[in-house]
């Protein structure tokens, strides 16, 4: 190894560091460090003119080590390092001290404190950068197809921005109809387009796109493999029904006797039979036996004219090579169940707004007709509560931003259906920002819509049904007592079980309110932190639909960049054995999550392209001829050294 | 700067973090300006896998107050299982430990996400504070800083 030469460059990041950290200071003292060229100060060290002035640097004084002090290396390490190889170092020859989050953030009264602390972060990365060596990034080839996961209208998107691209992609949706939550949805603000108007066309388009393979009815089981080569198994739960020679004719479905209640489409409303298609639009539009209630009486095989209802069928599945994965899982809404928000679940007519658009939904169960459950009569007198379960410490912090919008909406389809009506909003906040949507606020008030600001204390029920609820008017002190036909709660929206399943097992991570986890709140919105993996729609977190919509297109895009590349590059940070020392006792090859280690003839044999460089093996190895690159024990062992120093 | 200016004895942590979860957790109290004591040296790995005894044993002999073991949540390791290793070579680290005549609150292993920057600071915290009711290791070599 060429003796080591450091330059360490420090920022400020304006005053996120130089605020509290004295950095001058830190600067002067990485110069006193052994090896330590040179080392300097920059206000922004991420900046063209901080990054020229590395390259600079390192001509100037023939560096051939560089280490900045300043952020995360999980959002800049990239950065810097493609800075220093575009001044002729090799990448890995760049060592990063973060001495904003874990330092000037979290220390930012003590001042004193927080330079000492830089000054020691920095002795320990100057250790570790002066035994860095090169290291190669190696290249893997992109398998030009795609996967999205959930084909809800973010992952419908996704789907056709990629298979229109040119490229192949499977959409694995576990529902028996691709459309997800939009088709459930009467109207759409702030245009009031009718919801499934404008998603059918769309979900037509997605099955009818010969780069898309739609597999509907069915779950993602297992995904193994790395960008470019995830290698994934597709389980298709049997529908009991040749989807190539079922027609959709519904016959099966007149015939059927087993009735139970539609709680998939229908948010529990009316009901459905065994054997069912989910909705009017659905695509495929075909039949499925729900086998839990079915009691194979045969009736629908009697019915059918195409001979398709297969009885015996059984689960398939399929194996897929995939190049990237697009993750669109969707979303549960909030279930007021459990703990009886407002009544919910023990009044009859306190209702959530998911059921209020089934039952305002011309083709739902009440053929558009808004009625109360327990009579069945239209209701006079609506209430709305808003930030159900939202916005709230005890249940779910986060506010899930669509709330706002669909009750304006909906109170005034009530309005324009029931012009006699009276509805009310209770609310804390109204949110209304994007375009048009203030303006269809002002238009919720033109009609008549009253608001209330407060958060109803009690609602008890009526003998006639109805529910009163006691609400303080924070704006007037006024005590309101409202006797209301039917109360809407609000509800927003929660991850959902599937998209923690699907979570687990990508080993995606997971943000504090339960959604999928981007790479970077600000500039990497729908990446993750794993390498072809991209996460959209209300899985990510709550959005709207035109925002799912251009997450599904920004998966695509993000997505697609490696597929039209063919190639991926990954980490040269991989494992190493010196074979002077291994003695093939072979204690490593099962500690290997990847199977990327064996003993051929006598000796270990590495697999680098398997290699994932955990380093979990290297510990393992009794004789430490495993090494882990970048990692290595004689590094680590320097920045734990160097934690310390003696007193002179 | 001179670093050894009388200065009143201060716990000095270190803590190894997985690159995926706990170091991102560390990044997340920082985002949310978690305050925290400024006890703690992170060193990076890419696995909580990779933290190897050797290393544990190392930074108490050079003169950690404490030392703390991070990675994933049982379940979440970017590496499929590395941090179930971690698991039984921490159950082996804390024997150890007593045998050196350390006293268990100077060795901690939690599973913190990326998104937990409270709990990650919070736990900086905790641990910072038993440490100084502890004093100093009675590993740490003479005139160590
Ligand atoms: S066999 Fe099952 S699905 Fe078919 S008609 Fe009878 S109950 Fe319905």
């Amino acid at each position: 190894m060429d003796e080591p030469r450091i330059g360490v460059f420090i920022c400020e990041c304006g005053v996120n560091i130089g605020g509290v950290i004295d950095c001058q200071a830190v600067a002067d003292y990485a110069g006193t460090l052994p090896d330590v060229i040179r080392s300097s100060v920059n206000k922004y060290t991420c900046s063209d003119s901080g990054q020229s002035e590395i390259k600079q640097a390192i001509k100037d004084n023939n560096l051939n080590r560089v280490l900045v002090a300043a952020c995360t290396p999980k959002t800049h390490e990239p950065i810097f390092r493609a800075c220093v190889e575009e001044a002729g170092l090799n990448p890995y020859l760049f060592e990063f001290v973060n001495i904003r989050e874990h330092c000037s953030w979290i220390h930012m009264q003590e001042k004193e404190a927080a330079t000492g602390k830089a000054c020691e972060l920095v002795r320990m990365g100057v250790s570790r950068a002066s035994k860095l060596e090169p290291l190669q990034s190696n290249e893997v080839p992109v398998t030009n197809t795609a996967l999205v996961i959930g084909a809800g209208v973010a992952g419908m998107q996704s789907a056709l921005d990629i298979a229109e691209m040119g490229y192949k992609v499977y959409l694995v949706e576990k529902n028996p109809s691709i459309g997800g939550k939009m088709a459930q949805l009467d109207k759409t603000f702030p245009t009031n387009d009718c919801s499934i108007c404008i998603l059918g066309p769309k979900m037509v388009e997605v099955a009818r796109n010969k780069n898309i393979e739609l597999m509907t009815y069915s779950e993602v089981e297992e995904v193994d493999g790395y960008v470019g080569n995830f290698k994934v198994k597709v389980r298709h739960k049997a529908r009991y029904v040749d989807t190539n020679t079922c027609t959709g004719c519904g016959l099966c479905v007149q015939k059927c006797p087993v009735e139970v209640p539609n709680i998939e489409f229908n948010e529990g409303i009316g009901t459905r039979k065994a054997i069912y298609i989910p909705f009017p639009q659905a695509v495929p539009l075909r039949a499925v036996i729900d086998k839990s209630v079915c009691i194979d009486c045969g009736a629908c095989s009697r019915a059918c004219s195409s001979n398709s209802i297969i009885m015996e069928q059984e689960d398939t599945f399929s194996e897929l090579d995939i190049g990237v994965i697009v993750v669109t899982a969707g979303f549960d809404v909030y279930d007021p169940e459990p703990t009886h928000d407002f009544g919910y679940g023990l009044y009859d007519n306190v209702i959530t707004g998911m059921e209020l658009e089934r039952l305002i939904n011309a083709s739902g169960p009440t053929m558009g007709k808004v009625v109360r459950p327990s009579d069945v009569k239209p209701p006079k007198k609506v209430g709305f509560i808003q930030c159900v379960g939202s916005r709230d410490k005890k249940r779910n912090r986060y506010c899930s931003s669509f709330c706002c919008m669909y009750a304006l909406k909906d109170a005034q389809l009530i309005r324009e259906k029931y012009p006699d009506s009276e509805v009310y909003i209770m609310y804390m906040d109204m949110r209304t920002p994007f375009r048009n949507y203030e303006e269809f606020y002002d238009r919720a008030r033109d009609m008549g819509i009253r608001f209330i600001r407060g958060k109803p204390g009690k609602v008890t029920e009526n003998d006639d049904g109805g529910v009163k609820v006691r609400v303080e008017d924070t704006l007037t002190n006024d005590i309101i007592n409202l006797d209301l036909d039917l109360l809407v709660l609000s509800v927003g929206a929660v991850s959902s079980e599937s998209t923690e399943r699907i979570r687990q097992i990508l080993k995606v991570s997971r943000a504090a309110d339960g959604f999928l986890m981007e790479a970077h709140p600000k500039l990497k919105p729908v990446d993750t932190t794993l390498d072809g993996i991209f996460i959209g729609g209300v899985s990510q977190g709550p959005k709207d639909i035109p925002y799912s919509v251009s997450q599904g297109s920004a998966c695509a895009a993000r997505a697609s960049r490696y597929l039209a590349q063919g190639k991926a590059i990954t980490e040269g940070i991989t494992v190493e054995v010196n074979h002077d020392i291994c003695v093939a006792c072979g204690i490593c090859v099962p500690m290997c999550p990847f199977q990327a280690l064996s003993i051929e003839e006598g000796k270990l044999n590495i697999i680098k392209a398997l290699c994932k460089g955990c380093g979990t093996c290297a510990v393992a190895c009794p004789t430490g001829a495993l090494q882990q690159n970048h990692f290595r024990n004689d590094q680590l062992l320097a920045q734990v050294k160097n934690v310390f120093t003696f007193e002179e | 700067m001179k670093m050894t200016e009388n200065k009143q004895w201060e716990p000095k942590i270190v803590a190894f973090c997985c690159n995926w979860c706990s170091y991102g957790g560390a990044d997340t109290a920082g985002m949310g300006r978690f305050q925290q004591p400024a006890s703690l040296r992170i060193i990076r790995v890419m696995c909580s896998g990779r933290i190897d005894p050797l290393h544990v044993f190392n930074a108490f002999l050079e003169g950690a107050d404490a030392v703390l073991v991070t990675g994933c949540h049982l379940g979440d390791c970017h590496y499929v299982n590395g941090n179930y290793k971690t698991q039984v070579r921490y159950d082996f680290m804390e024997d150890m430990i007593k045998e050196l005549g350390l006293e268990p609150e100077r060795l901690h292993l939690s599973w913190i996400s990326a998104s937990e920057g409270e709990k990650f600071a919070n736990f900086v915290r905790e641990v910072t504070e038993q440490v100084r009711k502890l004093g100093p290791s009675p590993l740490k070599p003479e005139g160590v800083n």
